[in-house]
């Protein structure tokens, strides 16, 4: 549980995925200090001598690298949101920017702020009177729930069964020391240090990999390919809107593309999704509609997953509509079976139930949504994520996508560094004890607490003690 | 008889009870120490030992406070160690074997020479309760006698019942009755009560034992002692022995399975893993073919010997067999045989974190019914409930010890925050922050407090005060002082550490993991300064541990102040948590259930979520 307030805490501010513009809110007693170490104003301009509620125009820099250019808007305490010192940085809409600065702030004495945490220190800090405290504590409990699943979801591919073989690892190596310790007078055999010193190296290794993964991550820098296949006024934008969740236009053309695919990246529980769009696979004998087929196949080709949107509408006022419907599938499917497919039937909201039905009993899995009520969609998000944790898309590789345990991940390096070290200068066990649990409990931050009593249990049921 | 209304009246007379009674004495209380037999004060009922990892640590803890355990231990020690000199401080644990009877002894004379205590024997059978508050007990004769207040600690007596083999008969110890009436009294007014188990092993005739084909176990070649008064250091002391069981000892000892009360279903208590019996053993690590046993002597003049290791309560004819197949026990003769017992002990979350029970103001409880085992344990509790007892009868704020300020304040807050199944046994790693709670440091952590009390006398704080003011002072000269490679590095050499090329602070080449305080004192201006200013052994070692583990200390300290402020957010008594619907019903349920008193306690009853705390913090506000 981390509920003080002498630490100074990191998270972005704005929706996640891609915008304009983001915000990357830091609060704490050093907030201030910490970004004016790594900022650089384009006026010559020193941060820290700035009054309260100002902006600076200016670079976030990491070593020689520049990050971006952003804005930075101070506000000090007791005249900020929290009540605490507060930075806001405005930076441009990339998630690979927004994670490249809350990374860097990360490694650099901030903390991953918990779900519902400024609003909390708000609280705690008296910028809100008591009749809100209901209103605030509902939103921390629901938030801490949304974060925790998203975090168990994105968990369950490699990236859990890497990190919970460590943490038994780790676990076991604790409990060795422990037993050492506890029980040293009594008939116990104690583990080699050499064995010791293989494992904390292996999960030394191993770390370093899992966070080398968030920085150069695919997933994080480009985002999962998808590709849209659909006539041009079945609703592409609308849904794209409706899965970024609010009114906002989409803005990122990537540049380097050609005008007839639009991309757009778009962030659902923490995973970058890159949105193609294409026209549709119609037959025709027009050649310029059949260049736009072609295209359309080479985009599959390159996409991971393919959302087939229907304007359900339009497909039930012709005769033919359906069975058409039915063979345009087929031949995706055909070309590519093992792609996973999603058939969305856009505009439920202007169908009647018996007319769904008949369309649901013609195409096999079909998603049924309303990109204008906004029905279906969160079902479509857990459908996407599912490709990604079910492994179906073939990301072999463990990735590390999440900023929260990033920033376990990092700490616990930190951590296994110091046994490393303990080692290597004959410490004691008793005091790499210490690390070894840090090293434990950040790595809990993401599987779930160990507890002392998880430790003794562990002895217990594996070790004969007992004069 | 009794005319007078006690202040305390303490309900047994083993370690919890003697110190109890010792403790409400001495800050003043008139204190009534009732037991069943006056001749059994302090008694050791299973091995001849005191101290050991963590519970030496609490021992000095309770000698720092000013209680009697650590100068009954050293007037009534046959043999020291200090285990775990190998690691670091925070594990360098005292351990004594004892004089069973000289031990008993001391206990009855300390407390004999304890103003305010006054003596009785008899079964307790009830309380006297007026208003959900004790006002008395009530005795097996039906005598009533008045107190303010009562520390219940029975051990393993109420309702004990004995196990040997298929036998089995009601006792609280072998060749003691049993106690009745408590645990159907309290049952009725609304505690919820539970069954353990523990056991011995038995105890033999050293005449009938060939010591020589067993290894010596002699104690430190430099005994230290628990006290930090001027009690004696050992200058003669008696060796322990170890021997192992077999292969063929496990196969005479299975073949009595059948008969066990263990695994016949007789016994259905648990009883504690890390004290398990010889049979359970067994049992469980099959393919373990040997295991240690530890022969103890029972005092200094006494052929009596404790078996340690073989605990038992299969028929006695199995255990006889069997101990005769271990080497060295080819002849041996039994004075006792091996046994279980099973107790009731009221889980103890139903007490506060003054030991207070929630249901009856001023009534204690402390050791073995609040499902701890062990001496040490039972001891500190018993200290605990003695203060608060007296406390409380004079309006005064309850004395509660915190994690991070001694093993006393982790036991209870165990006790109470997460309650326990299985006899409750001290280790280091229950403690977050053990290099804080070490064996060298307990004076400085208590002994203010203790005189704050009332308990510990002046002569303590003046001598902590004179160590912690000594050890300071040499701490600043190793910060202070340089010295010359053509010095130091003879002596890195030595310790195979690196050597240095130019002269440094002494504190820096001391910090280094390999370099002990006997390196140190290889230079002169070292030991000219341990001679000018008279620095004693206990200063020489504090100063070691401030100076090498200066920067773990540090660490620990900042992580416990970070708790810390949890701490200080209290919770309401009788908070209704049944109105936060932001709550999980698991967390409304437990924290209902436990009460706990601060947002810190709150976080560590299982099954609370951080989500919960943040919920509470909200609530409590600042």
């Amino acid at each position: 549980m981390q509920t003080t307030t002498n630490d100074t805490i990191i998270a972005l501010a704005t929706p996640s995925g891609a915008g304009a513009i983001a915000v990357i809110r830091l609060s704490g007693p050093d907030a201030i200090l910490l970004v004016s170490n790594y900022f650089i104003s384009s006026f010559n301009k020193k941060l820290k001598k700035q009054k309260s509620h100002t902006i600076l125009l200016g670079n976030i820099i990491d070593g020689d690298k520049t990050l971006d250019q952003v804005l930075v808007s101070i506000f000090k305490n007791p005249n900020s949101y929290t009540g605490e010192n507060v930075v806001e940085i405005s930076c441009h809409g990339s998630p690979y920017i927004q994670q490249q600065i809350i990374q860097l702030f990360l490694r650099n004495g901030c903390r991953m702020a918990d779900a519902g945490e400024f609003t909390l220190r708000a609280f705690l800090n008296g910028k809100m009177d008591l009749s809100q405290a209901e209103a605030v504590a509902d939103l921390i409990s629901s938030e801490n729930e949304a974060s925790h699943q998203i975090a168990m979801q994105q968990m369950r591919g490699g990236f859990s069964n890497e990190i919970k073989n460590l943490r038994d690892q780790l676990l076991n190596f604790a409990s060795l020391i422990e037993l050492e310790l506890d029980f040293a007078e009594e008939d116990v055999e104690f583990a080699d240090r050499s064995a010791f010193i293989a494992l904390v190296n292996k999960i030394s290794v191993v770390l370093k990999g899992l966070i080398d993964s968030f920085a150069v991550g695919n997933v994080i820098k480009n985002g999962i390919p998808v590709a849209i296949v659909g006539e041009p006024n079945v609703g592409k934008s609308t849904l794209l809107n409706a899965l970024l969740n609010e009114e906002r236009a989409i803005v990122s053309d990537i540049a380097g593309t050609t005008r007839d695919t639009i991309e757009d990246e778009i962030s659902i529980g923490g995973i970058g999704f890159r949105f193609i769009d294409t026209a549709g696979i119609r037959d025709t004998k027009d050649v310029v509609e059949s260049i736009g087929i072609k295209k359309t196949f080479e985009k599959i080709e390159q996409a991971q997953v393919v959302l087939f949107l229907v304007d359900t509408k339009e497909v039930l006022s012709s005769a033919l509509g359906v069975q058409n419907l039915v063979i345009e599938i087929e031949k995706i499917k055909n070309k590519y079976p093992l792609k996973p497919l999603l058939v969305i039937a856009n505009k439920r909201d202007i169908l009647s139930n018996e007319e769904m039905e008949n369309l649901s009993s013609s195409v096999s899995n079909l998603l049924p949504i309303s990109a204008k009520t906004g029905e279906g969609v969160d079902t479509l998000k857990n459908k996407l994520l599912e490709f990604v944790n079910t492994g179906a898309l073939r990301n072999n590789e463990t990735i590390v996508t999440n900023t929260r345990h990033y920033d376990s991940l990092l700490k616990a390096l930190e951590a296994i560094q110091k046994v490393q070290f303990g080692i290597d200068e004959e410490l004691p066990s008793d005091l790499m004890a210490i690390d070894v649990k840090d090293a434990l409990s950040h790595l809990g931050e993401i599987t779930g607490q160990v507890t002392n009593d998880e430790l003794l249990g562990n002895i217990f049921a594996n070790f004969c003690i007992g004069k | 008889m009794f005319g007078e209304i006690y202040d305390v009246i303490v309900v047994g007379g083993g370690h919890a009870g003697a110190e109890a009674a010792a403790a409400a004495a001495n800050m003043g209380s008139k204190t009534l120490l009732a037991t069943m037999n006056l001749e059994t004060i302090g008694q050791m009922s299973c091995n001849p030992a005191m101290g050991g990892i963590a519970k030496g640590q609490i021992v000095r803890e309770i000698d720092a406070l000013g209680g009697y355990s650590g100068i009954i231990t050293d007037k009534s020690a046959i043999q020291f160690k200090m285990l775990n000199k190998s690691k670091g401080p925070a594990m360098w644990s005292p351990r004594a074997q004892s004089d069973r009877r000289r031990f008993s002894e001391e206990w009855r004379l300390m407390l004999e020479r304890t103003p305010n205590v006054d003596f009785y024997q008899e079964m307790i059978s009830g309380l006297l309760i007026e208003n959900n508050k004790v006002v008395g007990v009530k005795t097996s004769l039906g005598i009533e006698i008045k107190s303010k207040s009562v520390v219940l600690t029975n051990g393993t007596f109420l309702n004990g019942l004995i196990h040997i083999g298929e036998k089995q008969f009601g006792g609280g110890r072998a060749g003691e009755k049993a106690a009745t009436g408590i645990t159907e009294q309290l049952v009725g007014i609304g505690f919820e009560s539970g069954r353990m188990k523990t056991g011995t092993p038995p105890r033999v005739d050293g005449r009938s034992l060939d010591y020589s084909k067993m290894i010596v176990q002699p104690g430190d070649a430099r005994p230290e002692k628990f006290s930090y008064l001027d009690t004696n250091f050992l200058t003669n002391q008696r060796d322990c022995h170890m021997t192992h069981t077999s292969e063929m000892v496990h196969d005479l000892l299975r073949e009595g399975f059948d008969r066990s009360p263990m695994f016949n279903g007789r016994i259905k208590s648990l009883g504690p893993r890390y004290c398990p019996s010889i049979e359970d053993k067994i049992n469980r690590f099959a393919d373990k073919n040997s295991h240690q046993i530890f022969v103890e002597p029972e005092g200094w003049d006494t052929v009596e010997v404790y078996v340690n290791g073989f605990s038992t309560s299969l028929p006695e004819d199995v255990q006889f067999k069997a101990l005769r197949s271990v080497v060295g026990f080819e002849n041996v003769k039994f004075f006792r045989p091996g046994y279980a017992i099973e107790y009731d002990y009221f889980p103890p979350t139903q007490l506060k974190h003054s030991l207070e029970t929630k249901l009856i103001d001023n009534l204690y409880f402390a050791g073995q019914i609040n499902g701890t085992t062990g001496y040490e344990e039972a001891a500190s509790q018993g200290l605990m409930a003695g203060i608060n007892a007296h406390l409380k009868i004079n309006n005064k704020e309850p004395f509660i010890l915190k994690r991070d300020e001694a093993y006393i304040g982790v036991l209870i807050d165990d006790l109470i925050t997460k309650g326990t199944e299985e006899p409750y046994r001290m280790f280091t790693s229950r403690a977050e922050y053990r290099t804080l709670l070490r064996q060298d440091n307990a004076d400085l952590r208590l002994t203010p407090l203790g005189y704050e009390l009332g308990i510990a006398k002046k002569e303590r704080l003046i001598k902590m005060e004179e160590k912690e003011a000594k050890s300071n002072m040499f701490v600043d000269f190793f910060k202070n002082t340089s010295v010359i490679p053509e010095d130091i590095n003879p002596i890195l050499e030595n310790v195979n550490s690196a050597l240095v090329k130019q002269s440094d602070k002494m504190f820096k080449v001391f910090s280094r993991p390999k370099v002990k305080m006997e390196d140190m004192l290889k230079l002169d201006k070292v030991s000219s300064f341990v001679k000018e200013h008279n620095l004693n052994r206990e200063v020489l070692e504090q100063t070691e541990v401030q100076v090498k583990y200066a920067g773990y200390i540090a660490k620990e300290k900042n992580n416990a102040d970070k708790l810390q402020r949890l701490e200080n957010v209290k919770i309401p008594s009788n908070f209704d948590y049944t109105k936060l619907k932001s709550l999980s019903y698991e967390a409304r349920e437990k924290l209902t259930a436990i009460q706990p008193a601060t947002i810190s306690q709150a976080s560590r009853i299982s099954g609370i979520k951080p989500s919960d705390i943040s919920v509470l913090l909200v609530f409590m506000g600042r």
